[in-house]
């Protein structure tokens, strides 16, 4: 049966806390921890106080399960830190290395303390790794949980930035998309053009996907969405910058993109120019640069 | 977080009905703070629900509940003792239609609605529930 | 019970939807419009719906009986200032209307109905440019 490791852990921590610590944050300046910068030595000295103090409470709790309740205090400055660090940048394994290289100093430490008790120390060694690994897992869990998050809200804000609407020309106005068109950023497209569309009375819409990657059957629902929802409101939409490669997968998946398209922006813009009966004519031989800052 | 929902009941009897149930509902909306887009999604949702309960419920009423908890939105119960319908499934496809129309109601409320759910049979009545959430 | 008033508008008819319709209401309207596009040998129809907030299937019925109506008599019918909310809700719920024209404002759609198309309704606004 488990000796009690947990009181052996928190006798270590009682008698020994400076000495752990020391130790501790020996070895993780070894490891490098501290070269990125990210952290400063004085800082990481305050977080393991901190760690030790609670691992000391948790301890006392009188087990090592870690889903007690007297572990909280830990399991939350542990998730706490992890966060925070996931969001600075700091890589996994300068987390994970945190709780990690604990487990060496404990089992150093207890080693030490009970030199003639080989068996007590075989389990008492045991339990403790299990509960650091516990500890490190749930530490490389949340900082799992918080990149996920962050590349999340990344994604959305790159949605938002990558819908700018262009006035091309009096009432033709034009939509680079770039990137995936899934249905929650089609639907972000559709409210920016349709807004647009009222803002500068355009009757023209030009959508040149020259930086969508693939268009497969379901992106070009959605743009065939946006393109009934500008009609719907007056506007006459082309779509721009097909690809040779994309052309071929469309035939290929049996995709019909139902509305005027052309090979580019320049063609698109040519087009719309012509359906409102207006032409681009040279008034005047064109001027250099230089001469026509003077004009 | 505790969840406040705000219970409103509304009678389905006549096309003045309709027309109270979508002012109705945009008031609910609009007081989850759905955006305005998400707001006509609703109302437009419910207004051929509505009409369906009208129509081919032969008169119902529709609960509409606004929800405020970790999530917010609004939750919509058309219910009526019609002749309920056979086929749901043929039902939900759009085209289909009893009476004259472009029969779009039930696909077209569930297309709008993040959650959708209906039970119907032959003589036991419609009961179908729609939700919108922030 | 109310009707919505139809305005004639040179050679078109005007409609402004500035209510919440019930149903009766609408069909009322369809009834009065064809009876209105044959007495006054009207070529257009141009119906306003930018204070709509909602179009709904019944609605949306609506506009199309008008405009199939319209064209077998003749006449063009064009819907014009849809809000981008219900636009969107619309394509959603299914229905893309393609048997209307559609214009961004009752200006241009009036052009494209005298000139029978968008080049017209660009001439209309151009400031002889």
């Amino acid at each position: 049966m488990a000796p009690d490791a947990h009181k052996a852990i928190a006798e270590l921590l009682a008698s020994q806390e400076d000495h752990v610590l020391r130790e501790w944050l020996r070895q993780l300046k070894e490891d490098g921890t501290l070269d990125s910068g990210r952290i400063r030595e004085n800082e990481q000295a305050v977080q393991c106080t901190q760690i030790l103090r609670q691992l000391r409470q948790g301890a006392q709790g009188g087990t090592v399960d870690l889903s007690n309740a007297a572990y909280e205090p830990l399991r939350d400055t542990l998730a706490d830190l992890s966060r925070s660090r996931a969001l600075q940048g700091f890589t996994p394994r300068e987390t994970a290395m945190l709780v990690l290289s604990l487990k060496e100093v404990l089992f150093d430490a207890l080693a030490r303390q009970h030199p003639d008790d080989a068996t007590f120390l075989a389990k008492a060694t045991n339990q403790i790794g299990l509960l650091l690994d516990r500890l490190g897992l749930h530490t490389m869990e949340v900082f799992q949980q918080s990149r996920e998050e962050l590349i999340v809200r990344q994604q959305q804000e790159i949605s938002e930035l990558s819908t700018p609407v262009i006035k091309l020309w009096d009432r033709v106005l034009a939509l680079p998309l770039i990137g995936t068109l899934d249905s929650q950023r089609t639907q972000v497209v559709m409210e920016n053009l349709l807004e647009s569309i009222v803002q500068q009375g355009a009757e023209i819409a030009i959508i040149d996907i020259t930086g969508v990657p693939t268009v497969d059957t379901l992106t070009a629902q959605h743009l065939l969405k946006t393109v009934a929802a500008a009609r719907l409101m007056g506007a006459d939409c082309i779509i721009s910058g097909i690809r040779p490669q994309i052309a071929q997968t469309m035939v290929h998946l049996g995709v019909e993109l139902t509305v005027v398209s052309k090979a580019t922006l320049a063609d698109a813009f040519a087009l719309a120019l012509a359906r409102q009966g207006r032409a681009v004519v040279k008034v005047r031989p064109a001027a250099p640069a230089a001469d026509a800052a003077r004009t | 977080m505790p969840t406040t929902t705000v219970s409103e009941r509304l009678e389905i009897r006549s096309s003045d009905d309709v027309v109270r149930v979508r002012q109705r509902v945009r008031a609910a909306a609009v007081a989850t703070g759905l955006s305005l887009v998400d707001q006509t999604k609703v109302v437009t949702a419910a207004s051929e629900l509505a009409r369906n309960t009208l129509d081919h419920g032969g008169g119902g009423r529709v609960d509409i509940d606004t929800v405020e908890g970790v999530r917010k939105g609004v939750v919509l119960v058309f219910s009526d003792e019609g002749k309920g319908i056979k086929d749901i499934d043929t039902a939900l496809r759009d085209g289909y239609t009893t009476g004259g129309g472009l029969g779009l109601g039930l696909g077209g409320a569930k297309r709008l609605s993040n959650e959708f759910a209906i039970e119907s049979a032959p003589g036991k009545g419609t009961r179908i529930r729609i939700a919108r959430w922030k | 019970m109310d009707r919505i008033p139809i305005l004639k508008l040179g050679n078109a008819l005007l409609v402004t939807i500035q209510v919440d319709m019930h149903d009766r209401l609408a069909t009322a309207l369809e009834e009065d419009l064809t009876a209105r596009i044959v007495s006054a040998g009207a070529r257009g129809v141009l119906i306003d719906i930018s204070a709509l907030e909602v179009v709904d299937s019944f609605i949306g019925r609506m506009l199309d009986n008008i405009a199939a109506v319209s064209r077998i008599l003749d006449a063009d019918t064009v819907v014009v200032g849809m809000r981008p909310a219900v636009a969107i809700t619309l394509v959603e719920l299914g229905l893309s209307l393609t048997g209307v024209k559609t214009a961004l404002n009752v200006e241009r759609g009036m052009s494209m109905i005298s000139g029978r198309g968008r080049l017209a309704a660009l001439d209309a606004d151009d400031d002889g440019e």
